[in-house]
């Protein structure tokens, strides 16, 4: 260092923190990562593996046999990403918003809506498939009940209801999350605030949506990047319920599960590993660029107040 | 995935127990003059697992005190990515379980299965039954085959009575014991479930295809190119399983294989479109008298063809510490000793050997006489015909689905079958 009578010495003691975090995560995150980016750049020619540069992402994209599969893919996915974004969020907002206006049973109640959460995947996946099972499920001997029974069908089953279905089941799972961070932002916002607005006449719902929603905004960012994330990487509660062939028509079918059959193969289909990289990347590439997004777009304008 | 570690974690518990009522019993035994040596099976016949533990492992062991054999299954569904991950990274058992043709072969030519022509014994195997498991040049026998399942309709016999009816032999008489089940109402006519997608290619198409293709000769055209999916039969096939749609249960799109399972068990579907290998699992859950038949025939007279396919086999990791044990065992499974010990402890999965046996299970004992009355052929997506991509079998159980929901018609099905096989597959005349 050239100054150093203006700035302090180094302070090595972060090393010691930062060190063996940064190790293992290059180890098991970073590494692996960089070497499926390189795989991707492959491909399989008798038992060794030879150089053949962007040509499995052509293949991926505009081969007649892989594009169908890759875009059908990301579309379900993106659709996947709306159903959690137009009801799950808001849903956790409604009710973070209902948790925080107080009441006696609230604890009760953020407990039972977080449950699902922690829950594994599979059990979620079993217990739902028994609620909507048209031999033996409840679903439709509760629509029957209120006089619906017509509007019961094999929801999970049917190509047009299948992705939405299973979406609004992963919701039903994950609400919890968002609705502790929103929770958790409404209680930090000081009670003056709300209090000097409804001196000056506002209603409780202009405090709510032109106090404490912008003070809310930094938590919708969060909320949003995450969702996008957990979305772009799911993979778990399809397969569980529809397998790999994610059915019927491919209905359901999301980057993870086309990773899945891709990389791992699928009954007689023999697994690809290194178009299974192509598709590893190309979901990468997807949750980076829409977290660049979030970091340029969103984080640089949102301000953060703190109280 | 998550479940792994709980299936592992079983499995521990059940061997400990297993080794601690094993070591109370054996004290009287002979002391093994060697350190025994522990040999572990990779399997998907998770369903399986008590029959290996209390019946055929303790009978190996009789003979080879010094060798420990584990049967270490993992989900159907599974095994395939899970065993592949395990070979390449070295973890896999000493001994695999094989599935037919280009599974199998692949994890041959890619060295992770031994070759096994000079293993005594091999010679009990006919042709047919050795060619799922064998280089194509016919030049090496890479494992040891163990069974076949065959085809058929399960019925309800308590059912059956109560409505008059009798076992249909032709196609008419099939529709017809199907309307008059749906006609009197208790019972779905056909138990079965297109969620699983599968259900409709092997336990559908695959069933009652063979009758329409004439079996080999059929299976046979289609690898030499002179037969295509477009062809009259395969369209009929498809055309058939579309037939199913009004006497199957209600919300059919989304009932699963096991949802299936229990819904014929349980007394509430008449007829089960499925194959031997249910026969263990519907008699301990099903109280009611059953019968089998085969898939109907056009008119009466024709000639049957039957599914009898060659489903099941075992070879040894080239990676095995104990490659001479593991042989052992593999002898050991061409004997008479084995063939009638397997076939009988799981009913339903019929030897490959040539031993004479005999089976105590009746309705094992029905499937088994239909290899003397039909042609059997074996499922026609599953030799050569699966190799590139799309994946002839995943298409295949995708477009019987479909066509079975409605959402495909059989031409089309029968034209996509053959477009995604033509992109790949040029037959050599």
């Amino acid at each position: 260092m050239t100054s150093p009578d203006t700035r302090r010495p180094f302070p090595t003691h972060i090393l010691v923190f930062f060190i063996p975090a940064a190790a293992v995560y290059t180890v098991f995150m970073v590494y692996p990562l960089l070497d499926s980016v390189r795989l991707s750049f492959f491909a399989e020619s008798g038992n060794s593996e030879a150089f053949a540069g962007l040509r499995n992402y052509a293949t991926l994209l505009a081969n007649p046999l892989w594009a169908p599969r890759f875009w059908g893919a990301l579309r379900n996915n993106f659709l996947f990403f709306a159903v959690h974004m137009l009801v799950q969020n808001p849903v956790a907002l409604l009710l973070a918003a209902l948790l925080a206006a107080g009441g006696r049973a609230r604890a009760v109640y953020r407990t039972l809506i977080f449950m699902p959460t922690v829950l594994s995947v599979v059990i979620i996946g079993f217990i739902w498939q028994l609620i909507l099972n048209p031999l033996w499920g409840i679903a439709e001997g509760m629509l029957k009940a209120v006089r619906l029974g017509f509007l019961f069908q094999p929801w999970l089953g049917q190509q047009s209801t299948a992705l939405a279905t299973l979406s609004l089941i992963s919701v039903w799972q994950f609400v919890g999350i968002p609705m502790i961070l929103f929770y958790t932002a409404l209680i930090g916002i000081p009670e003056e605030l709300s209090e000097a607005a409804r001196v000056d006449g506002a209603t409780g719902w202009d405090i709510f949506w032109r106090v404490k929603f912008p003070l809310l905004l930094p938590t919708v960012g969060v909320v949003t990047i995450l969702t996008f994330v957990g979305n772009f990487n799911a993979f778990d509660l399809i397969f569980t319920i529809k397998g790999g062939l994610a059915g019927p028509e491919f209905a359901s079918d999301i980057m993870g599960t086309l990773f899945y059959r891709t990389f791992f193969g699928f009954q007689l289909q023999l697994g690809n590993p290194t178009m299974g990289a192509t598709v590893a990347t190309a979901m990468f590439l997807i949750i980076l660029s829409g977290v660049l997004l979030y970091m340029f777009l969103w984080q640089r304008r949102v301000t953060t107040y703190e109280f | 995935m998550r479940h792994k570690p709980y299936l592992g974690l079983f499995l521990a518990i059940a061997l400990a127990l297993a080794a601690c009522g094993g070591g109370a019993a054996t004290t009287a035994a002979p002391q093994p003059t060697e350190a025994p040596v522990a040999l572990t099976i990779e399997s998907w016949r998770n369903d399986d697992l008590t029959i290996w533990q209390d019946t055929i492992i303790p009978a190996f062991e009789k003979h080879y005190p010094n060798i420990h054999v584990v049967f270490a299954p993992t989900a159907p569904a599974d095994y395939n990515a899970a065993l592949n991950t395990k070979l390449t990274g070295g973890t896999a058992g000493d001994l695999i379980t094989c599935r037919p043709f280009d599974a199998s072969l692949a994890l041959f030519n890619q060295g992770h299965l031994a070759t096994l022509n000079d293993l005594p014994g091999l010679d009990n195997f006919g042709d047919v039954a050795k060619s799922a498991w064998i280089t194509d040049d016919g030049q090496s026998v890479f494992c040891v085959p163990m069974a076949s399942v065959i085809h058929g309709f399960f019925y309800n016999a308590d059912a059956f009575e109560k409505l008059g009816l009798k076992e249909p032999a032709t196609l008419d008489e099939f529709y017809a014991v199907l309307e008059a089940i749906k006609k009197d109402g208790t019972y779905s006519p056909l138990g079965m479930g297109t969620a699983d997608q599968w259900e409709a290619a092997t336990m559908g198409f695959q069933n009652i295809g063979p009758n329409y293709w004439k079996g080999e000769e059929g299976r046979q055209a289609l690898i030499k190119g002179t037969g295509k999916f477009t062809d009259a039969p395969y369209v009929a096939t498809f055309a058939e399983l579309a037939k199913w749609k009004p006497y199957m249960p209600a919300g059919f799109e989304a009932v699963k294989y096991p949802d299936a399972q229990s819904l014929f068990t349980l007394g509430k579907a008449a007829i089960y479109p499925t194959g031997s290998w249910e026969i263990s699992l519907f008699n301990s859950q099903a109280a009611f008298k059953m019968g089998v038949f085969p898939p109907p025939v056009g008119k009466a007279g024709d000639t049957c063809y039957i599914s009898d396919h060659t489903d099941i086999a075992l070879g040894m990791n080239t990676k095995t510490q104990h490659p001479e044990e593991a042989r052992k065992f593999l002898e050991w499974m061409t004997t008479a000793e084995f063939a009638e010990l397997y076939s009988n402890a799981l009913p339903g999965f019929f030897t490959l050997a040539n031993h004479k046996i005999t089976l105590k299970d009746p309705i094992a004992n029905e499937f088994l006489s239909w290899r003397g009355t039909c042609q059997s052929t074996i499922r026609n997506s599953y030799q050569i015909l699966s190799r590139g991509e799309p994946n002839l079998e995943n298409e295949l159980w995708r477009l019987s689905a479909g066509v079975i929901n409605g959402t495909i018609t059989p031409e089309q099905a029968g034209q996509e079958a053959q477009a995604g096989l033509e992109k790949w597959y040029k037959p050599t005349p």
